[in-house]
């Protein structure tokens, strides 16, 4: 395909028109569509928001006889029983939380330093390192590899924020579980008295799931924090060099606090892709009804109860899921909202600059 | 009485003889004064030492966390490749302890479910996007924005939920459809956020000679914003295939799953249970069956090779991208 400027385009497609049609005013038919298309415009983009409310309106209303049934006290039972039509979340809650929580420490800690990484230029100095050893740093082909490295490892990592979870989930099944179960078991031998080791691992269990949560959710936050790294203005860093701050007191001193913003809106996000994050839970938490510290127990978080309860629960069982699902829905809508909210605050004030 | 100020006599009260004084000492030792042994790069000074560890340590994490990022796509290749083949993508799933089979009507279902999903989405995308490029910062646009990164972070299990809700308990039974517009509400965000960038790209000039010339708004939006921001479109559009293609969640009890084709009697039949790559990897990773968990493997290893394949598309599309 010719790639022809759109702006040639429009001349040549300009030069077959015939003057005499462009020199008269729209014709109402003309008008008519006119309308008509921007009224469209308008509904479609009203049907986002509108959206928004259909989706609370549905599961909400899809609720409404077990939030009779069960009132407020679902949120804090912690009996799932449907022999006994008893039903209460707060393991779910639990689980998700403490889940999401520790994924998003590992998740933060771990993207965060990736993203100076990127950010700073270490895998460039480090290939151009390596090229002065042989003398080719200048050279016209070679002494490009530092800056194509640097993107190439950046589309990579965001890359890799496209592999879909269920491929996590079934790497975690197969890879993760069987690769740590001897340390943990070890651990739990070792230092069973300690709460976090206090059961033994023997399949699926909230330590495998926190581990491929935290792969999961580190491209984002590792793209979002080096987004805000790179957008700090280049001004602050001179400045800070030309005081004679060394690099990591330039880092910690300016960029990260300058950065601090998009940052911590980066993991807001995360730690709502977290909360409603799916089948790598439901495949690796364990599926079990357990309110625990233990990071070897199995447990159970809100989204996974979902995905395994849905399609064998009877019509007895839904409304209570579909209260489930609203609980859930009221957490990651809050979590969603302030995250937009600070990014939105983060980009108007670096706008502002 | 003395003087308040007690006068020193090597520091003359004259700027001009201080700065006279200043460049002769400058002519005589440039760097006078500049301690180099605080300066060097020297690994007992503790601000060096911490600079230094610390860059270790950074370098030493990120490559702790690009271990397992790679070892997913080299668990991939390894254990997926090895049942690779052609029938993996003509056979039906083979039924517990049946040797072989493949997974083509999941790959199918796959196709038509995300197909199903990109036509409802696509004129309602792009058009919301149309939109919120030309109306700026009224309240409207404001919402729906916001309406739009909000759902970009939406749990997928919850699109499920609602799908069930609205169309499965509706229409009385699990089917493509369901699934098509349970995918739906997932790539809608992408592609509205995507398309309002592209639009509100295209220079200004080129929109305001169309105005100028007198075409209508809806001639300004068809023959120059919407054609010359095409590149930006379709990267936005195939970002949320690639996404759509791989959820799980919202197809488990929408589409639920068949290990039969979807048409019949030459008639393609989207009101039924529908097979999908992503839900075949679930239900055959939780089999005790060896043959099942490879099946699993390469099922895995062929979508993320499809997400991965349609996100590069979405990316040379936007090296396309005209800007201002």
């Amino acid at each position: 395909m010719a790639s022809v400027s759109p702006t040639t385009r429009v001349r040549e497609e300009v030069a077959t028109w015939n003057p005499a049609q462009i020199w008269q005013p729209p014709s109402s038919a003309q008008r008519w569509i006119d309308l008509v298309f921007r009224r469209l415009c308008v509904g479609f983009a009203a049907l986002t928001v509108v959206l928004i409310a259909l989706l609370v309106f549905e599961i909400g209303v899809k609720a409404i006889p077990a939030f009779r049934e069960y009132g407020l006290g679902f949120l804090y039972r912690a009996t799932w029983d449907p022999n006994k039509a008893q039903y209460g979340i707060l393991p779910e809650i639990w689980g998700t939380l403490y889940t999401s929580l520790l994924a998003l420490f590992f998740g933060s800690a771990f993207g965060i330093a990736a993203a100076v990484f990127l950010s700073e230029g270490y895998l460039g100095e480090i290939v151009f390192k390596i090229l002065k050893r042989f003398d080719l740093h200048f050279h016209p082909f070679w002494g490009k590899l530092p800056d194509r490295f640097e993107v190439l490892l950046k589309n990579l990592i965001e890359l890799l924020a496209a592999v879909p979870s269920v491929v996590y989930g079934l790497w975690g099944l197969f890879v993760v579980i069987p690769l740590i179960r001897p340390v943990c078991n070890w651990l739990h031998a070792q230092f069973g008295w300690f709460p976090l080791f206090s059961t033994d691992l023997s399949g699926p269990g909230i330590l495998p799931a926190v581990f491929v949560l935290s792969i999961m959710i580190l491209p984002t936050i590792t793209a979002i924090s080096r987004n805000s790294l790179v957008s700090v203005p280049p001004k602050l860093r001179m400045a800070a060099y030309g005081l004679g701050a060394t690099r990591w007191e330039t880092i910690l001193g300016v960029l990260l606090p300058t950065a601090s913003r998009g940052i911590f809106g980066g993991i807001v996000l995360a730690f709502g892709r977290a909360l409603g994050e799916t089948m790598a839970l439901a495949m690796l938490v364990g599926n079990a009804n357990r309110l625990t510290v233990s990071l070897f127990s199995p447990a159970n978080t809100l989204a996974a109860l979902l995905a395994n309860s849905f399609p064998e629960a009877g019509a007895k069982e839904i409304p209570v899921l579909m209260y489930a699902a609203l609980v859930l829905l009221a957490i990651t809508l809050v979590v969603n909202m302030f995250g937009a909210l600070v990014l939105e605050r983060a980009a108007a004030k670096s706008e502002a600059k | 009485m003395s003087d308040p100020i007690p006068s020193k006599p090597d520091v003359p009260s004259d700027a001009e003889t201080l700065l006279h004084r200043a460049e002769a000492e400058a002519e005589k030792d440039p760097f006078a004064g500049v301690d180099f042994q605080q300066l060097e790069l020297n690994l007992y000074k503790p601000r060096t030492l911490f600079s230094i560890v610390l860059s270790w340590v950074v370098s030493g994490m990120t490559l702790l966390a690009l271990i397992p990022l790679f070892a997913v796509l080299w668990m991939l290749i390894w254990r997926g490749g090895q049942k690779l083949g052609l029938a993996l993508f003509t056979q039906l799933p083979p039924a517990p302890l049946e040797q072989g089979g493949g997974f083509g009507n999941a790959i199918v279902g796959t196709l038509i479910m995300v197909g199903i999903a990109t036509l409802i989405t696509v004129p309602l995308g792009v058009l919301t996007g149309v939109y919120l490029a030309q109306a700026g910062s009224s309240k409207l646009a404001g919402a729906v924005r916001f309406s739009a990164k909000v759902l970009t972070g939406f749990p997928s299990i919850l699109a499920g939920v609602f799908a069930y809700g609205a169309i499965v308990l509706a229409t009385g039974g699990y089917s493509a459809i369901a699934g098509g517009i349970a995918l739906s509400i997932l790539m809608l965000p992408t592609i509205v956020l995507t398309s309002e960038n592209a639009i509100a790209m295209v220079p200004a000039r080129m929109k305001e000679a169309s105005i100028g010339l007198g075409a209508t708004t809806t001639q300004t939006a068809w023959m120059v914003l919407i054609p010359t921001a095409m590149p930006g479109i379709l990267t936005g559009v195939m970002l949320a295939i690639a996404r759509a293609a791989g959820e799980t969640a919202p197809l488990l009890f929408t589409a639920l799953f068949s290990n039969y084709w979807l048409f019949s009697n030459g008639r393609i039949d989207l009101m039924q249970p529908t097979a999908s790559l992503a839900v075949l990897i679930y239900n055959f990773s939780g089999m005790p069956f060896k043959n099942q968990v490879e099946l699993a493997w390469a099922a895995a290893l062929v979508l993320v090779a499809l997400v991965l394949i349609v996100n590069l598309i979405g990316q040379s599309f936007s090296r396309q991208q005209v800007t201002q």
